[in-house]
């Protein structure tokens, strides 16, 4: 009996990756083909149909940092006010972000990723990259573990890699998962050398719950740390260096519908009353400021 | 880009995907198959509000069950000293709680349906208990077999809970789900939309299967 259930299932799950494989074979025809526009930018400055709009609606591409941290929240507001225009965020990882605006979906992309911003701009997408502010990357781990609080990157990660301490990765092309991976290529160090490396493949947020639950490390930014209502035992092992700072850029679209209010957004980001209103962000309520104005 | 259109991580991810369903449909149905024919067959009181729970929980949004089964396997929950939480157990756990309630309610309705003419039959052939149940499950077979693949659709297209209880650790408790989720969020939207037609295809080679079995079992209805 339990043996006619057992062929009965193989033949199932045989059926089941026949059809599949099969499937595959019929398959690079679908994948390719949606590949969007390669090159979408000729209309350049977008020409302003008859009247140049006033006002409208633009869209913001950006991380998951910006918006969980409540950052945008606090700011955008006074964008309305101050230019009229009305703005839609879409918070995704940077290297979604990114794509939408490669897809023409945003106007304007607020990311962390200096190699992806400047691959981003070499491709033609946006004219030129903005430095908006920065805050910096923290390594957190469990308060009981073996590395004590320090501000060496180079020896903690190492400590990680050769220890077999447990370490989260985010694994989803965020700005984050991305700074991990330079970090550890800087270092020349494979983190799957480490048995207790693994990725999961989401938000900070869920990888700083996850961190907690498994008494695990990982890479964080400090504003979403920061923001995380419950951090168990988790502390900061490491902290201050060069190699963690984090710099977030802020570009406009190429290929924009609405040319004027990107740029509103852009001059608005950039201006010194936009600048010392994100440094003013999380002061009153975490006694520093999650973010540092650059521009 | 993660991987090329087939290579072995996708391999093990299917493999992995497949494994977590067959494992909770069968526990499921091991569950929810008994307790839909005795739902029908019991009397009690409160039994219709049994009925109406059920067909409720058949409605509970995954994210929801994914949340209380983290709840109860996080290190500070009830079932922490286990270890359960972010392994394959998770998944089942929490498939399992969405899984029998839809296999009990559909096995449950059919019953209601046609049971007690079948229940009144074995009687006056004077069968015993044992062998109703046997010739309830036989006659009843047809239904059952939609529960099971019914819920067998269900488990292998459920996303929120898993990735709850999961965590979508890559090699570990990555689904063709949690990774179109994921490739989506890395903006890989062509490589989530293939994972996207192999999950569709493998369901349909389930449904085809289904449906061979099914034809059979009507054939021998008829020789009946």
């Amino acid at each position: 009996m339990k043996k006619k259930l057992a062929t009965i299932l193989t033949i199932i799950v045989c059926l089941a990756l026949i059809a599949t494989l099969a499937g595959c074979a019929a398959q690079p025809a679908p994948t390719p083909p949606p590949a969007s526009e390669p090159a979408p930018a000729q209309t350049q400055p977008a020409p302003p149909p008859e009247e140049p709009e006033e006002t409208g609606e633009i869209t913001l591409a950006t991380t998951t940092s910006t918006a969980d941290s409540g950052l945008l929240d606090f700011i955008l507001p006074n964008f309305t006010e101050v230019t009229g225009w009305d703005i839609r965020v879409i918070s995704v990882g940077t290297g979604a972000a990114l794509q939408l605006g490669r897809d023409g979906e945003a106007d304007v992309v607020l990311v962390h990723a200096r190699s992806e911003e400047d691959r981003f701009v070499a491709e033609g997408y946006a004219p030129r990259r903005h430095d908006v502010m920065y805050n910096d990357f923290v390594i957190v781990g469990p308060s009981d573990g073996p590395i004590a609080h320090n501000s060496d990157v180079a020896a903690t990660f190492t400590a990680i890699l050769e220890q077999n301490l447990p370490f989260i990765s985010r694994g989803d092309n965020s700005g984050t998962h991305i700074r991990e991976l330079d970090i550890w290529s800087a270092l020349d160090l494979t983190p799957e050398d480490n048995a207790e490396y693994i990725e999961v493949g989401q938000g900070m947020g869920a990888t700083l719950g996850m961190a907690v639950e498994t008494q695990s490390y990982t890479l964080a930014d400090r504003a979403t740390w920061l923001a995380y209502p419950d951090v168990g035992d988790l502390v900061i092992v490491c902290e201050g260096s060069d190699l963690l700072l984090n710099p977030y850029g802020v570009m406009l679209v190429s290929t924009t519908l609405h040319p004027v209010g990107a740029q509103a957004f852009i001059d608005w980001m950039t201006s010194p009353a936009t600048q010392e209103l994100i440094g003013s962000f999380g002061v009153e309520q975490f006694g520093q400021p999650l973010f540092f104005p650059e521009a | 880009m993660m991987f090329e259109i087939l290579d072995a991580e996708v391999l093990g991810i299917i493999t992995l995907t497949l494994r977590m369903t067959l494992f909770s449909t069968a526990i499921s149905s091991l569950i929810g198959i008994p307790l839909g024919l005795w739902l029908d067959s019991a009397r009690f009181a409160g039994k219709k509000l049994v009925v109406i729970i059920n067909r409720t929980l058949m409605a509970s949004p995954p994210v929801v069950v994914g949340l209380v089964v983290y709840l109860l396997l996080m290190r500070n929950g009830p079932f922490g000293f286990m270890g359960l939480l972010f392994t394959f157990e998770a998944m089942v756990i929490a498939q399992v709680l969405l899984l029998t309630p839809i296999i009990c309610g559909i096995v449950h309705t059919a019953s209601a349906r046609s049971a007690e003419g079948i229940r009144l039959f074995a009687r006056t052939m004077g069968a015993n208990k044992t062998q109703t149940q046997l010739l309830l499950i036989k006659e009843l077979g047809n239904d059952i077999f939609f529960a099971v693949v019914t819920g067998f659709g269900r488990a292998m297209s459920e996303v929120g809970a898993i990735m709850i209880v999961g965590g979508n650790i890559r090699h570990q408790t990555r689904t063709m789900t949690t990774t179109i989720s994921l490739l989506r969020g890395m903006g890989e939207i062509h490589q989530a939309i293939f994972l996207g037609a192999v999950l569709m295809l493998i369901a349909f080679s389930v449904q085809m299967t289904a449906d061979f079995f099914r034809k059979r079992e009507r054939a021998s209805d008829e020789n009946f």
